[in-house]
């Protein structure tokens, strides 16, 4: 079983290559589906573990949220460095948080999301992964920001990740 | 014949490269602004996001224009971005508070605005 190409990665890669070059032309396509399947074969040698999608279709409406909550923390960062927020003083400090996901990949997706919205950045996980830190930069409510992170973005990975 | 002259491309394009400028400079803008390390990298994180995200779409709908079909690898650009920028958003941070500890720094909320 682990000796197959991944199919996923392969997939990727092959459409990777091909809008890299901006083609569709047969040689180009050949080259690409030679390439992937030899890349994902000896990457899966690198890292034997593979992550298992138990429900995809969650990750379109995911990809939504995390797209919206781009906006709208770029926005908001926005404001607080223009000085345009005058009613409060802004605090900004790390905040831990109890994490439910533990597959690995799922952690990482979540890692990638946190970092790529302004105003939180992941800091790291505890020895046991049960705790994540974090560092935002207006920690004015922090169990509105606990909220957002577990029910935004954990829930819909431990679906997609998770049995 | 390039199609670019056009304003259904035009408006879009400046709008959106207007856009990606102004959010760019905002976040430099914060680097000046921001007290303390920890709170600057919010501010350069909005170039990568935003900032850059308009930047790439202005360049699809350009280059979609120019070559009369669909030009999608400046796509790619935010693929790797979002592939890369967080380890070392991770590591700077890591680094900054692991340094903040050496010196005895508390790492308690601290007022970085006014």
């Amino acid at each position: 079983m682990s000796r197959a190409v991944p199919p996923v990665l392969a997939v990727v890669l092959v459409a990777m290559w091909l809008v890299l070059n901006d083609t569709m032309a047969p040689a180009q396509v050949v080259a690409a589906v030679v390439l992937a399947a030899a890349l994902a074969w000896w990457g899966s040698k690198l890292r034997p573990l593979r992550p298992r999608l138990h429900r995809p279709w969650l990750a379109p409406a995911l990809l939504a949220t995390v797209f919206v909550d781009i906006v709208r923390s770029n926005i908001a960062v926005g404001r607080i460095i223009l000085g345009l927020v005058r009613d409060r003083d802004i605090r900004s400090g790390l905040l831990e948080i109890p994490l439910d996901l533990t597959d690995p990949h799922g952690l990482a997706v979540l890692a990638t999301i946190i970092t790529s919205t302004p105003g939180t950045v992941w800091v790291g996980l505890s020895p046991d992964r049960r705790r994540l830190t974090l560092h935002v930069l207006d920690l004015r409510d922090e169990a509105a920001w606990i909220r957002t992170i577990k029910e935004r973005y954990e829930r819909p990975l431990i679906g997609i990740f998770e049995p | 014949m390039t199609g670019i002259e056009s304003p259904w491309i035009a408006v879009p394009v400046a709008l959106l490269l207007v856009a990606g400028g102004l959010l760019t400079l905002v976040g430099a803008l914060g680097l000046v602004r921001l007290r303390n390390f920890q709170a600057r990298m919010h501010g350069a994180s909005m170039g990568s996001t935003l900032g850059l995200g308009c930047l790439v779409v202005a360049c699809v709908i350009v280059g979609s224009a120019m070559a009369h079909r669909l030009a999608l690898h400046a796509l790619l650009v935010t693929v790797f971005v979002v592939i890369t920028s967080p380890a070392t958003a991770t590591l700077l941070m890591r680094a900054s508070l692991y340094r903040g500890r050496a010196r005895s720094a508390s790492a308690d909320p601290e007022v970085i605005e006014r």
